[in-house]
């Protein structure tokens, strides 16, 4: 997947840097950060060779807890430790973090709003081979409706390296989403990442798209095919999906007659809902969700799977020219 | 951290809990609902807590080298409220907005509203993960603070209970002592009705805790095994306090309604002239 749009993507072109999964450069971050400072633990459950907290493990073996196959728990001792005033990260797949600890995150880590941060791998479809049972598409709607919970899906690897040391620097609860296949690096080497901020790669004047996660890349291939078709297209990487860029969303949608969200999750409750919440508040324009449609995904390669459930660059510009006809 | 225990000691103890059962009892029934039971039945073990063996400060909340307790059983909230105020950390008359639009004194704990409160809990299961991570974090620091968790004997049947056993024991959390508020009885009845929890004992023993079976409302008793936990070393410990639900309270003893039940005024006023006497 990543060879392919990485070739057609002017920002991936620019910087000329291979794929790297997200997942691969929050082990790095871990690292850095366990180097930089004493208080941050990580705390897995039975998957760090996947989530990669394996290298931070190794590393910092006095400040690594395997909690074992038990998520609730996970959220439970990383709280626990966060009222010590340490530092937690505490990673497994997303589906199993966000959904089988759910109530934990919400009673435990919002209403007490601790300073415990949730790193989630292994996101959404791309998952592949291993079929509906690990991919999460609900987990940004499960994370969203927390009060007091942030939401960050980051485009790419160099940006993920951003979040992870910006959040160990915000107090509060966190969740990042991150991804197991390799995706190409789009954001600008000057690029620096703040929460709540959005990064306009270009504003169109006939549709803006609005994406998360992997779907940034696809947004970027799909809005050169436009332009080069004459439909003048913007990209939005709205990789802080709580709280919203309002600022951004309100010029994206004052500059086009269509805003297109895209994401590797459900279009119920995900990127697609928080930026339609908004605008038909704030804004009313006619937004067009790509996404997972009310469904679960099934096993298959990330490739064929973002094919089947229409994740490319390709469905984006026939969806948008039909949107726009 | 005293070890020994006088004669005076457990009188000002006895009379301590009876303190707390008033408050309970009272800001009970000005609330109009809650939980009294369960409240009543941990009063003793709470008031040795607060009253004898944890190193806390009223005046400062967040002292580092504290003592924490984690109220799991969260429902239980007026028995920690009424420790609180008596210790100092607020003034008794907040308790009579308890559970009342505004109040610090939510109807389960809430750690962001009033100081005191180490987490908010009232969702049944998730005290003792907690409890877990504290200890991690005080073993980490060199501290020689203690971890206290109290639970439910109903809320045992919660599944993360047992994922907090194991990584307790796992991780050796020897700083850390639980007690299990055993009053046989949980809202649907006896807990043996509803779902089997016995042989508690035995269940904690095999995930690899030191168990200490006493009678909960002996004051020595508790003293006695809190002293003993905080000596034995490479596993946790847990308390099975043998309870009995509204204790203190002759016609609330032992009645699973009074679960989830507060007095009416008559009864609080029958109920705190038996107290008295």
């Amino acid at each position: 997947m990543g060879e392919r749009i990485q070739q057609s993507s002017p920002a991936a072109q620019s910087t000329a840097k291979k794929a790297i999964a997200t997942r691969d450069a929050y082990g790095e971050a871990l690292l850095e950060l366990g180097r930089l400072r004493k208080d941050i633990v990580v705390l897995d459950a039975d998957l760090s060779g996947s989530t990669k907290t394996g290298k931070f493990a190794k590393a910092f073996p006095d400040r690594f807890y395997n909690i074992g196959i038990s998520e609730q728990d996970l959220i439970g001792t990383a709280s626990g430790l966060s009222l010590t005033g340490k530092l937690p990260f505490a990673s497994t797949f997303a589906v199993f973090e966000t959904g089988r600890a759910w109530e934990q995150i919400r009673q435990t880590v919002c209403y007490s709003n601790l300073n415990v941060k949730l790193v989630a791998t292994h996101s959404g479809i791309t998952v592949g081979e291993d079929g509906a049972s690990h991919q999460s598409v609900e987990d940004v709607a499960l994370m969203r409706v927390l009060p007091n919970m942030t939401v960050i899906v980051p485009a790419d690897a160099h940006e993920t390296k951003q979040v992870i040391h910006t959040i160990a620097d915000s107090y509060g609860p966190f969740y990042v989403r991150l991804g197991r296949a390799k995706v190409p690096v789009v954001m600008p080497d000057d690029y620096t990442f703040q929460i709540g901020k959005s990064f306009t790669f270009h504003l169109g004047k006939d549709a803006n798209i609005v994406a998360m996660g992997i779907m940034v890349s696809a947004a970027l291939e799909a809005a050169k095919i436009l332009r080069d078709a004459g439909i003048d297209v913007g990209v939005i990487n709205m990789s802080t999906v709580k709280p919203l860029d309002n600022e951004a969303l309100l010029k994206a949608s004052s500059a086009c007659r269509l805003i297109v969200t895209a994401e590797e999750h459900s279009i119920i409750g995900g990127l697609g809902g928080a930026v339609s919440e908004f605008l038909s508040e704030n804004n009313p324009t006619k937004v067009l969700r790509i996404g997972i449609k009310d469904d679960f995904g099934c096993s298959g390669t990330s490739e064929e799977l973002l094919h089947l459930y229409g994740l490319t660059a390709d469905n984006l510009v026939r969806s948008i020219k039909e949107a726009l006809a | 951290m005293k070890i020994q225990l006088s004669r005076k000691d457990i009188d000002g103890l006895t009379e301590k809990a009876r303190s707390l059962r008033m408050e309970i009892l009272k800001m009970l029934a000005e609330a109009g609902s809650g939980h009294t039971g369960g409240s009543l039945s941990a009063a003793d073990i709470v008031t040795v807590l607060y009253f004898f063996k944890m190193r806390h400060k009223p005046a400062n909340p967040e002292w580092r080298e504290r003592d924490r307790f984690i109220l799991s059983k969260g429902h239980a909230a007026p028995v920690l409220y009424a420790a609180l105020a008596l210790s100092g950390y607020f003034d008794k008359e907040l308790l009579k907005t308890l559970r009342k639009i505004g109040s610090p004194l939510q109807g389960h704990p809430c750690s962001c509203k009033l100081p005191g409160v180490e987490i908010s809990t009232g969702s049944l299961g998730q005290g003792l993960s907690i409890a877990n991570g504290i200890s991690m974090g005080i073993k980490m620091d060199g501290l020689s603070s203690r971890v206290y968790c109290i639970l439910g004997d109903g809320e045992i049947q919660e599944g993360q209970v047992w994922e907090a056993a194991m990584t307790a024991a796992h991780y050796r959390l020897d700083n850390l002592c639980a007690i299990i508020d055993n009053n046989g009885l949980q809202i649907d009845g006896h807990c043996c009705d509803v779902m089997h929890i016995e042989p508690i004992v035995h269940k904690w023993k095999a995930f690899g805790w030191h168990v200490i079976d006493i009678d909960g409302h002996n004051i020595r008793a508790i003293v006695g095994a809190l002293n003993k936990a905080e000596t034995l070393k490479g596993k946790p410990t847990m308390i099975v306090a043998r309870t009995i639900k509204g204790k203190g309270v002759s016609f609330f003893e032992g009645k699973v309604e009074y679960h989830g039940l507060a007095p009416t005024h008559d009864e609080l006023k029958m109920a705190l002239k038996e107290l008295q006497q």
